[in-house]
């Protein structure tokens, strides 16, 4: 069972959209550069029925070298978190329910 | 941003393209995403990042209102970790700032 992929999001527009191969492939690229784009200027993304993409400041805190122990900053930085919508949630947990 | 301002962004970036198609693209495109996770299939968009599962073990929680016990079983909830560039482009944003 392999992941999806941008290749397989292109195959489904061209199949069910009738988009060339050309323009399947650009459509694909474009709306994760939308959504990078708007991330990248501190706009959070809100797609309904899939989840939220969100922002968060992180101040700097005390971290450590794994390899030498030797203490060394980690420096304030501004991260991504994905919030799943409801309706996703909701679906996942039932896929896990139908495992057991 | 909302997902009618995603597709208004991806009409001006693709006036080749009718309006219909892109509203449909996006939602296929979404629909596609959701129904891999709920299979409990990995989404791996390089550039951008991963989606995947991760399990939670079955607890006890409590009722809120009541302070009732109740049994919760194991789920799996989705995960997603932001690609090299994504961290990248996100963070230098935090520097231009200052």
């Amino acid at each position: 069972m392999s992941a999806l992929t941008k290749a397989d999001m292109a195959e489904r527009l061209f199949e069910e959209l009738g988009l060339n191969k050309r323009e399947a492939k650009e459509m694909v690229e474009s709306m994760f550069d939308e959504i990078k784009e708007s991330l990248s200027h501190n706009e959070h993304v809100k797609l309904s029925g899939f989840g939220n993409f969100d922002l968060r400041d992180k101040r700097q805190r005390p971290g450590r070298n794994p390899k030498t122990g030797e203490e060394v900053p980690i420096s304030a930085r501004r991260v991504v978190t994905f919030r799943p919508g409801q309706k996703l949630k909701e679906r996942v947990e039932l896929h896990s329910a139908k495992q057991q | 941003m909302t997902k009618s301002e995603l597709i208004e962004r991806l009409i001006d970036k693709h006036p080749e393209l009718s309006v219909k198609d892109v509203e449909l693209a996006v939602k296929i495109m979404l629909t596609q995403m959701a129904d891999t996770l709920a299979d409990g299939e990995r989404i791996e968009i390089r550039g951008f990042g991963s989606f995947s599962l991760h399990y939670r073990a079955p607890r006890v929680g409590r009722n809120p209102k009541t302070g009732e016990s109740v049994s919760l079983p194991a789920k799996h909830v989705p995960h997603f970790k932001p690609g090299k560039e994504l961290r990248e482009q996100v963070n230098a944003s935090l520097k231009d700032e200052y």
